[in-house]
């Protein structure tokens, strides 16, 4: 392949809103993370608002006859997707600390988030 | 009357605008992410609380949205927990029901 093309690295972030299962926004994005990753592409992940509860541990959800894909999140790193970065206010709000969550995140700021949003390539909200 | 509610306190006001309506003997049920709200230091705790003491209104949530979610551990004290069968209950023994979307 062309190395100008295939060279070509931006920076991306996720932003990530919505709680999981109440709407298909978590799961959309999930597919769409995925797919960034088979590009090589520097991907992070931001989880604020009810999007911090995509990662809340012990979520089972055989009761409710819908697919668990909380798990997926623990195998982002094989696809070297390893920036996951949660909003300390928005954990804070919902009683929830880093703890509760099923992966290793940098929690931060809304204002480093907002320096961090600022230098990306591509903001994708979900 | 039954009460339900399956949006998230954080994103919209629908358990809001619905406690503010919900008269002395009624229930109120939360679903989908609606459940939410019945996390012990939530935003809504002290609403619903007070709601329960005060006006004699039933809190439930079904377990199941509760269980998906990983939110069954912390559940506020006096809120019911509903199975899919205990939604279908409330339903038949209420003369109507309003869902807020």
């Amino acid at each position: 392949m062309d190395e100008d093309v295939s060279g070509t690295v931006k920076k991306f972030m996720f932003v990530n809103r919505k709680a999981p299962y109440g709407t298909i926004y978590a799961l959309e994005s999930l597919e769409v993370v995925l797919i960034s990753a088979a590009f090589d592409q520097d991907v992070s992940l931001v989880f604020c608002d009810d999007g911090v509860y995509q990662l809340k541990k012990g979520q089972q959800t055989k009761a409710a006859g819908m697919k668990n894909f909380s798990p997926t999140f623990r195998a982002l790193e094989g696809y070297d997707i390893e920036k996951l970065y949660v909003e300390k206010e928005s954990l804070e709000a919902r009683g929830l600390t880093e703890d509760d969550l099923l992966v290793d995140v940098t929690v931060m700021s809304s204002a480093e988030m907002a320096d961090m949003m600022a230098e990306q390539d591509v903001v994708i909200s979900f | 009357m039954l009460h339900i509610v399956n949006k998230s306190p954080f994103e919209r006001n629908s358990l809001e605008s619905c406690m503010r309506m919900a008269q002395e003997g009624s229930t109120i049920l939360l679903t989908e992410d609606g459940v939410f709200a019945v996390t012990k230091g939530g935003v809504s705790e002290k609403a619903l609380k007070n709601l329960m003491a005060s006006k004699k209104i039933s809190v439930c949530a079904l377990w199941p949205d509760l269980e998906a979610r990983g939110m069954a551990d912390n559940v506020i004290d006096g809120v019911k927990m509903v199975d899919y069968g205990g939604f279908v209950d409330l339903v038949a023994d209420s003369a109507n029901v309003q869902s807020w979307l």
